[in-house]
């Protein structure tokens, strides 16, 4: 199973980057587990930046950006 | 160009008189509107390009490594204008330069400078009040960010910080090093244009009341109107603009055209500037923000000097310009 969690304390980006991340997993087949962060203290644990983060398997993988469901299919395959 | 396109469609097109207060209004509306939109374009893609080779993981990691000397300080705050800010960012951003290792002082220099000196307020600047008072602008609020969180460094506020956050701090964090592909300039640019017009459509609206608003002044305010009320000489016109200014959370895709309205009526142009800067760089939704990494007496003392700063800029630029 992969663990996905959405940092972020809610603005524009970070709740597009959600959706599109809940509508990647609904189209793979895999088992997804997706959390969203919304506390700063747990936010810092992985050192991020600027929000949104994206957090897979508890490795930070992107800052500040939205990615297209496409691009999270093929990051989440 | 632009003038003329605005004179054909304001004056020939819609057949308004050009000497007449509302066809000067309209004409000095679609002007501006039409000017700022294509100089926001411009700053936001020369803005993404940079921070698309220069990420903030980067600027940290850079900041992290060496010991610059006193330098630290120009060169986060000068980061902190490069970088687009977006206040959503700025505790993660807080955060994670002080796990990084960055003292928390060049951490302030870098969140003072950020909001204040900024590509969507560049633009306005540049289109209102042209390239000339724009650099004075952007100058003066890198070095207010330099010298307040140099100041700030020396005074040991680390006390100040929530019980959280300096438990967090035991952890540190060295290198964020996120899997950035090394893409192509071709490759990144649709990237970056995406979202330099997602910034442009957003502050769009806020720039129409703002413009709108500073036509009306423009067309039904006589010249010299406030000259009566505000002078360079009145010394209280500083500090109660800055006053004024600080708790406002307007954005300055509005504020800017306003000023530059006000000032053709006769309010000094350093005093408008002074507001700008208060307006731009410190606001009481940033204030709540900060609360919670932040106790009261940092925050004021962060709010106090920051604005205290602003008001002596503010005498400086009246008597320069």
């Amino acid at each position: 199973m992969k663990n996905i969690k959405v940092l972020g304390p809610g603005c524009a980006k970070c709740k597009q980057l959600e959706k599109n991340v809940q509508e990647a997993v609904s189209k793979l087949t895999g088992d997804y587990n997706v959390e969203k962060v919304e506390d700063y203290q747990e936010m810092a644990k992985y050192g991020m930046l600027g929000s949104p983060g994206l957090v897979i398997d508890e490795k930070l993988i992107s800052t500040g950006k939205v990615q297209s469901v496409s691009e999270l299919m093929e990051m989440l395959k | 160009m632009i003038d003329s396109f605005a004179s054909w469609l304001i004056y020939g097109k819609f057949g308004l008189d050009s000497t007449s207060r509302l066809g000067q209004s309209l004409h000095f509306f679609v002007y501006d509107t039409i000017k700022i939109i294509f100089l926001l374009l411009l700053m936001t893609i020369l803005m993404g390009i940079v921070n698309s080779y220069l990420p903030i993981e980067k600027i940290k990691n850079f900041l992290t490594k060496r010991n610059w000397y006193g330098l630290d300080h120009l060169l986060a705050s000068l980061f902190g204008a490069i970088t687009p800010f977006c206040s959503c960012s700025s505790i993660p951003l807080f955060m994670g330069f002080l796990k990084g290792g960055i003292p928390l002082g060049v951490t302030l220099s870098f969140l003072i400078t950020s909001p204040l000196v900024n590509e969507v307020a560049l633009a306005l600047f540049i289109g209102i009040f042209g390239l000339k008072v724009t650099l004075i602008y952007a100058i003066s609020g890198i070095l207010l960010g330099t010298i307040v969180g140099y100041i700030l460094g020396k005074m040991n506020l680390e006390k100040y910080l929530e019980d959280w956050v300096v438990q967090s701090l035991q952890t540190k964090i060295q290198n964020t090093d996120l899997a950035e592909g090394s893409l192509s300039f071709s490759e990144r640019l649709p990237e970056i244009i995406k979202e330099a017009l997602n910034i442009t459509k957003g502050v769009i609206p806020y720039l129409f009341i703002g413009i709108g608003l500073g036509a009306l002044i423009h067309g039904f305010i006589p010249t010299g109107y406030f000259e009566a009320y505000i002078t360079k000489n009145n010394p209280l016109a500083v500090p109660l603009a800055v006053i004024l200014g600080v708790p406002m959370y307007a954005n300055a895709t509005s504020v800017i055209p306003i000023l530059q309205a006000l000032v053709e009526k006769g309010i000094p142009l350093g005093t408008a500037l002074a507001f700008s800067m208060a307006v731009v760089g410190l606001s009481l939704p940033e204030a709540t923000l900060l609360k919670k990494v932040m106790k009261t007496k940092l925050i004021a003392i962060y709010f106090g000097s920051v604005s205290i700063s602003i008001i002596f800029l503010g005498y400086f630029f009246n008597y320069i310009f």
